[in-house]
């Protein structure tokens, strides 16, 4: 595992180009484009303002800036420097904006979510989309970008329209029973639309893409509801996460649920692996074999950790919510399926510390890391099943079935892992931290053959 | 006289005791009965008389006495004392005899009256006892009694206290109730009131959002434009299309052709699923049948109808092996044949194996005492009665050898004894020779007896020895492939479901599966020569084939086993192969010990098979 140098960042705006070959980041209102292997600069770009939102559009050509608090998009071409473009929203403001998945068009969302303007890069066609709603996750595309579903708020009732993103066409508008959506999604199939209620009711329904109603999904009522939810990247499996610490696995067939997986404080089950981060005293790493690489970064200062298997009845570290404030700090709140469908990484809000690892052949828990400090964030290779974890100290922690390390950090000063995000390959991890990011390399053959299963690409 | 009654003068109570004794020889009349009942009260009297009887009468006053007694007497009924007058004048004289009647009498009376008075205390006495332990009783009981209602007034006191504390419970909860009745209410108010407020507030925002809107947007606000260099080309290198009826419909095609697809994507999937589950079950089938048709090759089981059903079904499958295509047809009446085929074995499996589990428990209950089967321990006991008997048989042989010889030599030693004897001694030997011809043959008899039991015992052993063998391998056999099936089966279906959205380790592990068994096939010969083939290898597995496939087998879930002869990828030429090796592979999952047996039902597949690929 190598470490990059240090480059400077901020508002943890790095990106990776979604062909894998430069990376994006922003230091306040430049935009730097570099070689992903040798990390130097192709383009340097300078917007208007300082940068609060950047994005790559779907073909790696294009890459927006949006400045919200000016109402400002700039676009800028990586094939043509000199190519410019500015979209300015005037006073109607800007909220939030993306991409539309042909990266030749721009949903600039409007404060208040007044309207969404869709502004074309190839003719001077504007659309207008009125009435969205503003909500946790209103907009969803396709992963084959043929279809954008949106929610909306008309007449006090919630609707879904489903859009055709080649010409901007409604193709089906329908309302759904909820009281107050929260969010939808499309399985990655495209041809299922999850849409769940708010945090008061615990209301899933799925849409056919043709606007037909497949089933309705309610575990309990009278309690706080749906906190996250999840596609399985096979489209068989939807994880719903509540504030009840359970996450429900539906199925793809009945739309009933298969398991209920709840996030016990105390695991006493010889079955599962408990990982628990400790401070290094001695050099060796739990799991050392599986990355024999790290031998080169075994002599580190005192501040590292290592993992140790705990013995079984462990108890984890339990945070109590307070009760009388919004947005309590229960229930399951991240969840992420492995990219070959075999786990599912979930994090329970009140056991900040852990993250726990099921297994999707089993359906049973596989193994939970318990970290030192609460986990800030975490991503599967997109590649094979391993999850890198990061708690905002100086360590990234990296998960395989193989086994789990600890890994420091190098560099002067503190450098605190507040965010992360796998390369494409699954070769390497941006790290970012509040004003710097580094890139980590994770590409060996002693990596290669301990996660050899998929080993076709190089 | 009523004083006289309560005293008891001891020393005449023993005295009286003593004249009773004296006068015990005195059978007591039923007259004299009555009259001791008639004068009890005056037994008291009687004794008093006895004691101033000097004071009574005196020398002076005899005839007054005896008069007065006489009258006395007379009024109590005794015979009078004098003597019958003649005549009126004449002055009567003392009739002693009639006085000594009469003492003897009195004296009776007076000794049974004794007896009774005696009788009476001691009643009295028991009686007396007996109240004591009334009054006793009387006073504990009414102790009880008062315990007892003090007992019951606490419990009544607790009775009405706990009804009390009930009461008020159930006030609390009907309280508790109306509260949450209420609460409920309340919430069920608030609730619509906050949709009610919501909506309002929704509905005035929402006119703010049309008019901020109308404010924003007509205001030909010149800061909204895009400033752009120049415009690009569509990422598909077409250009956009006007927007008219037919690309709506062209949209809709496609959404459709989408969800059509989709929906196709997975019947296949479903097909497939179904496809391997019917595999399962007609493999599960087949080993059934294989498990069950080989017990009525068995010498000593009996004959029971459930090895004709099964033999029936042999028949009936290895029709159906010829038509297999029809298991691809998901037709109705095919899937209710299998199941309903499938569930026959099954049950007939489960009967068996209760059987065989019934006789296990006889076997161990009453040792080997089974109708047809001698135990050993008899066994032995005769083997040893005989042997004694052939012992006794032997001595007596002997002993009569011995006085044959004595004879035979007495007879040499005296001649005139022996000539004298002749006449008898011929007719004694013939009948000796006779017996003793006789004895021999018995002792062959005896012999051949004895062998023949040792013999019998030998092979009972040996057969006993075979049979538990047998029934061990059995059932460790059937319990193996049993639990295998459940395994295979759920398995599978789970995996399957689970995974077929993204096979790559399928995939992998199928690749990955003939790298493993090729030196065995190899080493069975030619593929093509399939004949060859199906005989060679239920032989042919060594144990560390059988390891090597298990562990294969143990890796990969069981499911791949299948996976790899889907129809589509099997050529023809190597069915068979793919086929065998199937089985094999299924079959050698059993502990590698019963291998010859498995190699048995192999046999009976692969011929199955090899019938299958002939044409």
């Amino acid at each position: 595992m190598n470490f990059s140098e240090v480059f400077k960042l901020s508002g943890l705006l790095c990106k990776f180009s979604p062909n894998g070959k430069y990376l994006a980041s922003c230091v306040q209102y430049r935009l730097v484009v570099r070689d992903v292997h040798t990390l130097q600069i192709v383009q340097l770009y300078t917007c208007l303002d300082q940068i609060q939102h950047a994005e790559w559009s779907a073909d790696s050509l294009f890459i927006l800036c949006a400045m919200y608090k000016r109402g400002l998009v700039q676009v800028w071409s990586l094939e043509q420097p000199e190519w410019h473009c500015k979209i300015d929203e005037g006073s109607a403001g800007l909220v939030a904006s993306c991409w539309s998945p042909d990266g030749r068009h721009i949903l600039n969302t409007t404060e208040f979510h007044l309207r969404i303007t869709v502004w074309s890069l190839c003719t001077k066609s504007v659309s207008y989309i009125k009435y969205p709603k503003a909500c946790q996750q209103g907009i969803s595309f396709t992963r084959d970008g043929r279809y954008m579903a949106l929610a909306e708020r008309r007449d006090c009732r919630d609707h879904v329209s489903v859009f055709v993103c080649s010409d901007w066409q409604l193709l089906r508008h329908f309302d759904t029973d909820t009281q107050d959506l929260a969010g939808l999604e499309w399985a990655p199939n495209g041809c299922v639309l999850a849409v769940w209620d708010s945090c008061l009711e615990y209301k899933i329904l799925l849409y056919s893409l043709d606007g037909r109603l497949l089933s309705t999904y309610c575990a309990y009522e009278w309690s706080l509801g749906i906190k996250s939810v999840d596609w399985s990247p096979s489209s068989q499996f939807l994880a719903i996460g509540s504030y009840d610490g359970k996450v429900r696995i539906l199925n793809h067939v009945t739309w009933k649920m298969i398991t209920e997986f709840g996030h016990l404080a105390t695991i006493n089950n010889p079955k599962i692996v408990v990982y628990k981060e400790a401070e290094k005293s001695s050099r060796l790493a739990l799991g050392y074999n599986s990355f024999p690489q790290l031998r080169a970064i075994g002599t580190l200062p005192s501040a590292e950790s290592k993992y140790e298997i705990a013995s079984m009845p462990v108890s984890l570290q339990i945070l109590k919510p307070v009760a009388d404030r919004a947005n309590p700090k229960i229930g399951v709140g991240t969840m992420a399926f492995s990219s070959d469908n075999y786990f599912l990484a979930t994090k329970n809000d009140n056991v900040p510390n852990a993250v726990w690892i099921w297994d999707v052949q089993k359906m049973r828990l596989f193994v939970v890391l318990e970290q030192l400090s609460p986990v800030r964030s975490f991503q599967w290779d997109p590649q094979q099943p391993r999850l890198a974890i990061c708690t905002g100290s100086s360590k990234v922690y990296l998960w395989s079935p193989a086994g789990c390390v600890s890994v420091q950090v190098p560099g002067e000063g503190d450098f605190q892992v507040l965010s992360l995000c796998w390369h494409l390959n699954g070769d390497s991890i941006a790290l970012l931290s509040k004003d710097h990011f580094c890139l980590c390399f994770l590409e060996t053959e002693g990596v290669r053959t301990t996660f050899g299963q998929l080993g076709d690409h190089t | 006289m009523g004083d006289w009654m309560t005293v008891t003068d001891p020393a005449l109570s023993s005295e009286s005791k003593i004249t009773s004794q004296y006068t015990s020889e005195t059978k007591m009349s039923p007259s004299s009965l009555y009259s001791q009942q008639v004068l009890c009260s005056s037994i008291p009297l009687s004794k008093n008389v006895h004691s101033f009887f000097s004071a009574f009468c005196t020398e002076e006053n005899i005839e007054q006495s005896i008069s007065y007694l006489d009258q006395e007497l007379t009024t109590f009924g005794f015979p009078s004392l004098y003597e019958d007058s003649k005549g009126k004048e004449t002055k009567r004289g003392l009739n002693v005899v009639a006085v000594l009647n009469c003492m003897n009498e009195l004296l009776i009376l007076q000794r049974k009256n004794l007896l009774a008075q005696e009788n009476v205390e001691t009643q009295n006495l028991k009686l007396g006892s007996d109240m004591g332990h009334l009054q006793n009783c009387y006073a504990k009981l009414k102790e009880q009694l008062e315990t007892s209602r003090r007992e019951m007034s606490g419990l009544q006191e607790r009775d009405r206290q706990l009804q009390c504390k009930n009461r008020n419970l159930h006030q609390l909860l009907k309280n508790e109730k109306d509260e949450v009745q209420k609460l409920q209410n309340i919430i069920a108010s608030r609730a619509t009131q906050y949709n009610h407020d919501m909506k309002r507030k929704e509905r005035e925002y929402n006119k703010l959002k049309e008019r901020l809107h109308q404010l924003v947007m007509n205001k030909k606000d010149k800061k909204i434009a895009m400033e752009i260099l120049n415009y690009v080309g569509r990422a598909d290198g077409k250009r956009g299309s006007w927007r008219t009826d037919k690309t709506e419909a062209r949209n809709e095609d496609e959404m459709y052709t989408i969800l059509l697809s989709d929906y196709e994507y997975r019947q296949k999937q479903i097909l497939m699923e179904n496809a391997e589950l019917k595999k399962v079950l007609q493999q599960m089938k087949k080993e059934m049948i294989s498990l069950l048709s080989p017990q009525k090759q068995r010498p000593r089981e009996r004959t029971d109808d459930n090895t004709g059903t099964a033999l029936s079904d042999v028949e009936e499958d290895a029709g159906e092996m010829n038509r297999e295509s029809i298991w691809d047809l998901s037709c109705e009446t095919v899937r209710e044949q299998l199941t309903n085929s499938i569930r026959k074995q099954w049950r007939i499996l489960k009967s068996h194996v209760e059987k065989l589990d019934n006789q296990v428990s006889k076997v161990h209950l009453e040792g080997v005492n089974d109708e047809d089967v001698i135990s050993r321990q008899d066994h032995e006991q005769e083997t040893e009665k005989l042997e004694v008997e052939i012992q006794q048989c032997k001595e007596m042989i002997k002993t009569q050898q011995q006085l044959l010889q004595q004879q035979l030599a007495t007879a040499c030693d005296d001649d005139t004894s022996s000539l004298l004897r002749d006449c008898y001694l011929l007719e004694e030997k013939e009948r000796l020779k006779e017996e003793w011809s006789l004895l021999k043959e018995q002792k062959k008899n005896f012999e051949k007896e004895r062998r023949s039991f040792i013999e019998a015992a030998i092979r009972l052993g040996l057969e006993r020895k075979a049979f538990e063998e047998e029934r061990a391998i059995w059932l460790k056999q059937q319990f193996l492939s049993m639990t295998n099936f459940d395994l295979q089966n759920s398995e599978n279906v789970k995996l399957f479901s689970a995974f077929s959205g993204s096979s790559d380790r399928d995939n992998h592990t199928v690749h990955s599966r003939p790298r493993a068994r090729k030196p065995h096939s190899v080493a069975n010969g030619s593929p093509n020569c399939t004949s060859k083939l199906t005989k060679s290898l239920p032989a042919s597995p060594s144990t560390s084939d059988f390891c090597q496939t298990r562990s294969c087998v143990s890796e990969h879930s069981s499911s791949i086993n299948i996976l790899n002869i889907t129809p589509e990828e099997t050529k023809p030429n190597q069915v068979g192969r793919e086929c065998t090796n199937l089985k094999w592979s299924v079959a050698s999952r059993p502990a590698s010990q019963e291998g010859c047996y498995n190699g048995r039902s192999l046999t009976y597949a692969n011929s199955h098979i090899h019938k299958d690929n002939l044409p």
